[in-house]
């Protein structure tokens, strides 16, 4: 047995009165992609809120790579290669592919302080080809993300963190709102993520998405793990009946 | 070539500056030459820097996504804190500091107050704007104190550079213009206010200080606001209580009519001072074509929406080209 990249041991988070998280115990191996499953209100997205340090868990453990680590912010997620892809989409419309890529990582030729100028031209050279890597073609790094389909912007978010080497990726409801077409090229993005030996984390409502692109899935239910099981050893019949 | 079309017209500030082409042939014609002349040219790039400053720094607070309606305010606080300070006794640059801090201040209460109790930059900014007027009118008692004038270095501020077309204050507008394109366009600060206004949860989410950025954002529009004003005072010599009195109206006006979002992330430097400099145009284009001053507000109005329907209406246009991206 490897490792595993991340290690959840007696994680415990409560919102004013409810038990969003209760003891949850968890190892990601690396480059298995995980389907993270349940029900609205089943504490998935807290889970994945305190991975991508955005919420502070009440008490437990995690461990990346077998060090003890706190997450206390998405800036110290990203550090541990913690990346977190959101549904409601984390780009910015308004700004370019090039910008987009390297929001709040922007690679500078000079500064003081943490701020400087920007290498734009490496930002633009750069942002093309980790685009090229998930085989996603934009002609050009100017582009307004507002101007890209759904699925185009999902591929500019998971370069994003294939371009900084994360290690772990969470998609959260990466296929929402998408087509058809566009959610099967989505789904590709993420299956191709094991082969470059990232861990993908993928939530959905959609059970079948899941079964085509994870290798194993877990099931959430008021708080807990009610099902953790390789896909092979699994039916969506029983998943359904757990959560 | 399609490519290009379609960048042009995607530039926020494009229809400000088309509005500009259009008015300047406009005045000049009806003026028979006298707007174009020195003399004219002297006087509007004499006012410009005063309400282009302010629009500056409300242009750069609009694009991270607040507002600021007491820029009007401060514009008239600071200067009258100096006059006051200088009539006090206290030398110019130590004066001239405590005035900008004072506006620092300002700004800073702004952002902790707007951001601290999670409410409208709107409704914080407008309660300042009238704490602001009153402290202004009570310290004076009133009446405009003198301005002691010749304690102020006015080659820096004020003077005609060699009695030729600029003066002091525009120099320093050209850094100002200058050095804030640059940060907007070439810094990594200014990606992230761009993307603090543009869509906070993402920009939240990738790991920017926003709420730093907004801080920062508040204390600069409020110190330009302040020196705009003092450069004012400077040129006036005589620091009214009631000076600045709707700059924020105008502020908006010149940012929107250069390309500014309302609702944030979407704006350049170079479009607020198209939008300003539209604004001191067409003041001094009704005067010089000897129509009545009173229609002057209606002019801006009137400007503001025509500039932000045009300028949504080029936006679709260019969107309508489709590219391959």
């Amino acid at each position: 047995m490897p490792t595993p990249i991340i290690s959840i041991r007696g994680l415990h988070k409560w919102y004013s009165g409810v038990h969003a998280l209760n003891g949850i115990d968890l190892d990601l191996e690396p480059g298995e992609p995980v389907g993270l499953v349940g029900d609205n209100g089943a504490g998935k997205s807290t889970l994945i809120k305190v991975l991508s340090g955005v919420e502070l868990p009440d008490s437990g453990e995690i461990r990346v790579e077998g060090r003890p680590v706190s997450i206390r912010s998405p800036k110290s997620a990203m550090r541990l290669g913690i990346e977190t892809v959101y549904q409601y989409n984390s780009l910015v419309p308004n700004m370019t592919v090039a910008r987009n890529l390297f929001i709040g990582r922007e690679p500078l030729t000079f500064s003081a302080g943490g701020i400087g100028i920007m290498n734009q031209r490496k930002m633009r050279e750069d942002s093309i080809r980790a685009i090229a890597e998930v085989d996603l073609h934009l002609r050009s790094p100017d582009t307004p993300v507002g101007e890209l389909s759904g699925g185009q912007r999902q591929g500019v978010a998971i370069a994003r963190a294939m371009y900084f080497k994360s290690k772990v990726l969470i998609l959260d409801e990466p296929t929402n709102h998408l087509s058809v077409r566009e959610t099967s090229k989505v789904l590709g993005f993420v299956k191709g993520l094991a082969a470059q030996n990232v861990t993908a984390i993928l939530i959905s409502h959609n059970l079948h998405h899941v079964f085509v692109s994870c290798r194993r899935v877990v099931a959430m239910a008021r708080g807990k793990i009610v099902l953790d099981k390789k896909i092979a050893e699994t039916s969506i019949d029983e998943i359904v009946d757990v959560i | 070539m399609k490519r290009a079309l379609k960048i042009y017209l995607e530039k926020p500030e494009l229809a400000g500056i088309l509005l500009l082409v259009v008015l300047t042939v406009f005045f000049e014609v009806r003026s028979n030459g006298v707007f174009l002349s020195f003399q004219n040219i002297r006087g509007v790039l004499g006012l410009l820097p005063e309400v282009g400053a302010v629009t500056i720094g409300f242009a750069m607070l609009m694009i991270c996504g607040e507002f600021d309606l007491s820029v009007g305010s401060v514009f008239a606080i600071t200067p009258m804190s100096i006059a006051l300070m200088l009539n006090a006794g206290v030398a110019f640059w130590p004066a001239f500091a405590v005035g900008v801090l004072i506006c620092a201040i300002i700004g800073f209460l702004n952002a902790f107050i707007t951001l601290k109790f999670d409410i409208p930059s709107f409704i914080t900014t407008l309660g300042m704007l009238f704490m602001v007027r009153s402290l202004t009118i009570v310290m004076s008692g009133g009446f405009p104190p003198l301005l002691a004038v010749d304690k102020v270095p006015m080659a820096l501020f004020t003077d005609f550079i060699g009695g030729g077309l600029f003066r002091a204050s525009f120099v320093w507008f050209v850094a100002l213009v200058l050095l804030a394109s640059a940060i907007m366009a070439r810094t990594n600060f200014g990606n992230w206010i761009s993307a603090t206004g543009g869509f906070i949860e993402a920009a939240r989410s990738m790991g920017i200080p926003v709420t730093r950025v907004k801080f920062t954002c508040f204390m600069m529009c409020s110190v330009l606001a302040g020196l705009a004003g003092t450069v004012q005072v400077f040129r006036l010599k005589s620091p009214f209580p009631n000076l600045g009195e709707s700059l924020e109206l105008q502020a908006i006006a010149g940012s929107v009519i250069g390309g500014v979002a309302l609702t944030g992330g979407v704006g350049t430097v170079f479009g607020a001072v198209v939008g300003a400099l539209l604004i001191r145009v067409i003041d001094n284009g009704l005067v010089l074509s000897r129509i009545d001053a009173n229609w002057f507000k209606f002019a801006i109005g009137a400007l503001t929406v025509f500039a932000v329907v045009g300028n949504s209406w080029l936006r679709r246009t260019a969107r309508r080209i489709k590219l391959e991206v």
